[in-house]
């Protein structure tokens, strides 16, 4: 790291400073569009779009050894097998509560803005 | 330090460096070892994240009970006008801001100008420390509507849950940051690092923290809020 990372130019900071502005920016307006298949697909790419950023410029990461990177970032893949899995629970405990209990009958007030 | 890396070649490619570096009957990773343990530190933070978000996604799908609109119970009014979520948002780019100073301080950190990093790490601080008082802010209006970790007026009962704890792990991680960036930035202003040798590279580890909280909050940003 020492020997070929830690003196790279300010240039490549100031560029990932001001793409993750623009990628906030645009996160912020996907909340404008009607909940569905494209505002979730734009949510879920703005946010690896940035995730991705500050893990591979602003922490380094894409200067370090494959060693590290596969050490670091591979363990986390597991996480989606949970993700998986736990959304299938959900929607099977949605379903059965809906089968043996009925639909909501809650009632809800509109948030009031202050 | 430098010898460790040196005789980590740094040109060997791909699967071949991979090979080389767990065989080499020596430390694995060419890097301080203070730094390997952060990220190692972090890897577990992101488990601990992850579980969190994870609860809460199957929460919210396995209630009956409408989910809470997020963005109008976030939104604020700007002139008369609800404007939704214009709080979070206003965090997020603190945070964001913050991240820049950070990784300019590591920077100058590393071209061992003490002033610039000292004022830099001071400045990320200080943004930290608002965006832990702008949640503040944030918990108490939904605490005064009648949100509450076991029910809420606007929706499904998991919702306050979700949030308070989500939000309360993560906004420990800023001030726990806030702390940590404080006192090295102190030490680097006093000269504690030079005296043992003149090495930043615990700018650069704190710097790891403070990105990863800003990393959570873009996924917490994603699945919490807008989702």
């Amino acid at each position: 790291m020492a020997a070929d990372g830690t003196q790279h130019p300010l240039k490549i900071y100031w560029i990932m400073w001001s793409a993750l502005f623009v990628l906030s920016t645009f996160s912020y307006l996907t909340d404008f569009m009607d909940r569905g298949l494209l505002r979730h697909f734009l949510i879920l790419l703005f946010m690896l779009a940035k995730a991705g950023g500050i893990v591979w410029i602003f922490m380094h990461m894409g200067w370090e050894r494959i060693a590290l990177k596969l050490a670091i970032l591979g363990p986390p893949v597991a996480i989606l097998v949970l993700i998986g899995l736990m959304s299938l629970e959900g929607h099977y405990v949605e379903g059965s509560r809906v089968e043996h209990y009925g639909e909501s009958t809650m009632e809800v007030e509109t948030p009031g803005h202050h | 330090m430098s010898e460790a890396v040196l005789e980590h070649g740094a040109k060997t490619p791909g699967r071949e460096a991979l090979v080389e570096d767990w065989s080499r009957d020596k430390q694995v990773f060419g890097v301080p070892w203070g730094k390997a343990m952060m990220w190692i530190f972090l890897l577990s933070d992101t488990f601990i994240f992850s579980c969190f978000l994870v609860g809460y996604m199957m929460v919210r799908i396995s209630t009956t009970d409408p989910w809470p609109n997020p963005s109008e119970v976030f939104a604020l009014d700007a002139f008369g006008v609800p404007v939704p979520l214009l709080l979070i948002a206003i965090m997020t780019f603190i945070l964001i801001t913050s991240s820049g100073t950070m990784a300019l301080a590591v920077n100058m950190g590393y071209r061992k100008d003490r002033k610039k990093t000292f004022w830099l790490m001071v400045a990320t601080a200080v943004l930290g420390a608002s965006f832990v008082g702008m949640q503040a802010f944030e918990w108490t209006k939904l605490i005064s509507e009648g949100v509450r970790p076991w029910g809420n007026p606007f929706g499904a009962a998991q919702f306050g849950s979700s949030f308070f704890m989500i939000t309360g792990f993560h906004g420990m991680h800023v001030t726990a940051g806030v702390i940590y960036l404080l006192v090295v930035a102190f030490r680097v202003k006093n000269g504690f690092y030079e005296r043992r040798g003149g090495n930043y590279e615990i700018v650069e580890i704190a710097g790891l923290y403070w990105h990863f909280v800003d990393l959570v909050w873009v996924f917490i940003f994603a699945f919490f809020y807008l989702w």
